[in-house]
């Protein structure tokens, strides 16, 4: 190769007057200055790709750190966790000795250029994130949002995207239980690919990402490192350093499960061994992030000889190398003697693996590359010491017009009839329809633990089989209601997704979130950030789940127009006994309906203002957060005492919605009766939080119904199981036929 | 008639699993020497009519839009002679 001169820390003090392509890169002006000042020169084009990656927005939070400290700062109490915000994700005690980590993050825009392989290497990512902590995944969850339905490239992305996440996690052999999809035209362009996933493992394998003690061994294992996803680095590779190379490397990654699943049995069995010191997974920014955390996290420096790093394409330049981001690889910290054990376990399972450095007793970062020292940096400084920006924020001038355009005033049925044909409109609108096409096309049951999967309000998967304890997560966001009111639509996010937990038995016990926004140097977007953050903290403070970690993907936006500010909350729970689990179809004839919590006349960003009158306006419903937490307590406790057979949260489409599903899945219809001072209107498709419908046995009636009135919680009897209709006595009936038929032909009929 | 033959291979810098699953194998089946495998796809099509070049602007067209992903694949068009087809239907 003809790569003279190689661009050493020595060369790069000698001739300070290189011009870098920094702004290329992504480095603001102030940045690389800054860049200049800590390392006393300027930067080699090695240090320039670390530093400029793990700068970025994506890696270094450096936009929404100020407010994401409100997490910590607001934290409550709380027992359970075992490991908080800042590791790669955290742990959360669920008892009996185990532990569950879990995570959610984005994978927004990789999905929209290439949405199979998008899809598949964001749950390859979130996957190895799990793994990282020394916790088996046990299952995966896949918040998804599209423009809408009906739009062409709709057609182009959701396939491809629900595909890469069912032939990914189905080759891993990992249940995908739960998640959504939300349509709506705001995601065109910018579709939200979420993925979450769920890990457990007993206490005393908890794992944390660092490197301490010198002469310990640097391992990276699994696939070799190829041209992914280095759009950015090749522009200091061709332009700067060598014009021979390819100048296009594509953003995209391609994913290798079967590798994932390797990667998977083989850490697990080295840190049953008890062979590892600290592991990192290689995620975005690859090596750089890998090699600069870890030395950051431990106690030492760190040297890596880059030479060694097996390498797919042999013409590869270091700072390719540093910043590539293929997958399926991870990088594990050795002591010496240990290093024979562990290189013996990658060979069993036909992973390669090589030492690529030392842990240091000095406080550098070294890196070496044909016998020149290419990197020389305090890697505190790449990985935790970034910017951080105080970014103006301002309440947009259009709010107060937004909510002032109250959908309270927007016209409703005049007759039964009428009320009838809107309740079949929004039980078959895009949003509001059946998503069985699509979640059917992932695996629910691999490895036989799962318990409750979509459509049910929470997954939930059995954690140990004698015991029957048990997890579940919901994840929940609504953007209609945050964009109206993000700190209001953070909470509700938050509030529903609580719910959604307890109303299947199990007691919420930890948070994490995947915040969805447009560009941070727009203050309107930057506001409702700000505000989300606000009520997410406030809320997890209020309801004693703190957030264990999450993610930030900012500039979802496409020119000016920033997607609905969308943050999906999951929430964690845990159950004694899944065998006690409330599922949401109706179980037997003749038992009773009661509403919970109180309905109001709130459709401010409601399912049917959207599909009756394509509006969107007003203010969401109200939160109360003390509502949720009494709401929980008793779906809890009726689920471990047998009072309950049947329980479904009411969220978007309001009570209609629930009682439709509920009625579809158990193949039993329903009598319901409008309460006294309520209108026929409101009873069915007011949104307002904190309700649930539960189906309580006659036996249980007296017993159930003193529990509420002690506890304080609203209970109205609104009906009873009952038929294959579902009537609303004095205005109309609708046949579960004709019900199934509106509800599950709309999304095969859009996108099949 | 005669054949056109679009090939289509997975860029070079992107991960080729089912190649590199060959490539693994193949020492296990004790074929040795050699170091890399890439795999791909070939259409074989077989085109009414003269081959010219609007019939090969055409072939572009649809091996560009529908038969490669160019996110991830390039692909070449060439025209085998009719020669080899004639000999090949034998």
């Amino acid at each position: 190769m003809s790569r003279t001169p190689l661009d050493t820390v020595e060369h790069a003090a000698a001739t300070p007057d290189v011009e870098l392509p920094w702004a290329e890169l992504g480095l603001k002006k102030d940045e690389y200055e800054r860049i200049v000042e800590i390392l006393g020169r300027r930067p080699t084009g090695a240090e320039l790709a670390m530093y400029s990656v793990m700068w970025s927005e994506h890696c270094s939070y450096k936009s929404s750190k100020v407010h994401l400290r409100q997490f910590g700062e607001k934290a409550p109490e709380n027992d359970a966790l075992l490991v908080g915000i800042g590791e790669n994700a955290g742990v959360v005690d669920v008892g009996q000795g185990y532990a569950v980590t879990f995570k959610v993050e984005s994978h927004n825009h990789p999905s929209y250029v290439e949405p199979y392989q998008g899809a598949a290497t964001g749950v390859g990512g979130i996957v190895r994130d799990i793994i990282a902590m020394g916790a088996r995944p046990v299952a995966v969850v896949d918040p998804l949002r599209f423009g809408a339905a009906d739009h062409p490239d709709t057609k182009r992305v959701l396939p491809g995207v629900v595909a890469g996440i069912g032939g990914y996690g189905n080759c891993l052999g990992l249940p995908n239980i739960g998640g959504e999809v939300v349509f709506d035209a705001c995601y065109q362009g910018n579709p939200l690919v979420n993925a979450g996933c769920i890990g457990v493992m007993r206490h005393e394998d908890i794992h944390l990402a660092k490197a301490s003690g010198a002469g310990n061994k640097v391992i990276l294992y699994g696939a070799r490192t190829g041209g992914d996803g280095i759009g950015g680095a090749s522009i200091l590779a061709s332009e700067t350093f060598d014009d021979a190379k390819p100048s296009k490397r594509p953003a995209v990654q391609v994913g290798d499960p079967f590798q994932e699943k390797l990667l998977i049995e083989c850490t697990l069995e080295a840190f049953a061994e008890k062979l590892v010191v600290g592991i990192q997974d290689l995620g975005a920014a690859g090596l750089s992030c890998a090699t600069s955390e870890l030395a950051s996290n431990g106690s030492g420096g760190m040297r890596v000889t880059l030479d060694d790093v097996p390498l797919r394409d042999s013409t590869l330049s270091p700072e390719e190398i540093l910043m590539s981001e293929s997958q399926e690889r991870m990088c594990a910290v050795v002591e010496p003697e240990k290093v024979d054990r562990f290189l013996e376990i990658c060979a069993k399972w036909d992973v390669i693996a090589t030492v690529i450095g030392e842990v240091t007793d000095g406080d550098r970062l070294e890196i070496y590359w044909h016998g020149g020292k290419i990197v020389d940096v305090d890697p505190r400084t790449v990985a935790h010491e970034g910017p951080v920006y105080e970014r103006p924020y301002a309440r947009p001038e259009w709010q107060d017009a937004l909510q002032a355009d109250d959908a309270g005033k927007l016209p409703r049925p005049q007759s039964a009839e009428e009320l009838k044909a809107q309740v079949l409109k929004l039980v078959a609108s895009p949003n509001q329809a059946s998503k069985k096409w699509i979640t059917q096309q992932y695996d629910h049951f691999v490895q036989g633990n799962t318990v409750l999967a979509m459509p049910e309000d929470s997954g939930m998967i059995r954690v140990d089989e004698k015991t029957g304890l048990g997890v579940a997560l919901a994840t929940d966001g609504n953007g209609r209601y945050a964009k109206l009111d993000p700190y209001t639509g953070a909470q509700l996010a938050l509030a529903e997704a609580y719910r959604n937990v307890a109303t299947t038995g199990a007691k919420p016990l930890a948070v994490s979130d995947c915040l969805n926004f447009g560009s941070p140097e727009d203050p309107a977007v930057m506001w409702q950030f700000a505000e989300a953050v606000r009520g997410l903290a406030d809320g997890c403070q209020q309801l004693g789940t703190p957030v264990t970690g999450g993610n930030v993907s900012l500039y979802n936006q496409t020119g000016e127009a920033a997607i609905h500010p969308t943050p999906v909350v999951a929430v964690l729970g845990v159950i004694d006994d899944v065998a006690r689990r409330t599922p949401v179809a109706f179980q037997e004839e003749g038992q009773l309906l009661y509403l919970l919590g109180d309905t109001r006349e709130e459709f401010g960003g409601s399912a049917w203002s959207q599909v009756v009158h394509d509006h969107l306006g007003g203010l969401p419903p109200k939160v109360d957060l003390e509502r949720e937490r009494l709401l929980a307590e008793i779906l809890i406790s009726a689920s471990r005492d047998g009072m309950i057979d049947s329980a479904h949260d009411l969220s978007d489409g309001g009570l209609v919605q629930a009682v439709v599903e509920s009625a579809l899945l158990g193949g039993k219809g329903a009598r319901l009766v409008v309460p006294d001072g309520l209108d026929a209107f409101t009873f069915l498709l007011s949104e307002s939080a904190g309700r649930a419908v539960v189906a309580v046995p006659r036996s249980e009636e007296v017993r159930f119904n003193d529990m509420c009135g002690a506890r304080g919680l609203p209970a109205t009897r609104i009906g009873v199981v009952d038929g294959d209709t579902i009537e609303v006595q004095g205005e109309f009936e609708v046949t579960l036929a004709e019900l199934r038929e509106a509800h599950e032909a709309t999304i095969p009929a859009l996108l099949a | 008639m005669a054949r056109v033959v679009v090939d289509v291979m997975l860029k070079p810098e992107i991960l080729d699993p089912q190649g590199q699953a060959v490539q693994r194998a193949l020492p296990r089946l004790g074929f040795e020497g050699i170091s890399d495998v890439r795999q791909g796809k070939r259409f074989e099509l077989e085109v009414d009519g003269p081959v010219d070049e609007a019939a090969l602007a055409r072939i572009h067209d649809l091996a560009e839009s529908f038969l490669a992903n160019t996110v991830i694949e390039d692909f070449t068009v060439k025209v085998e002679s009719e020669a080899v087809v004639a000999e090949a239907s034998k």
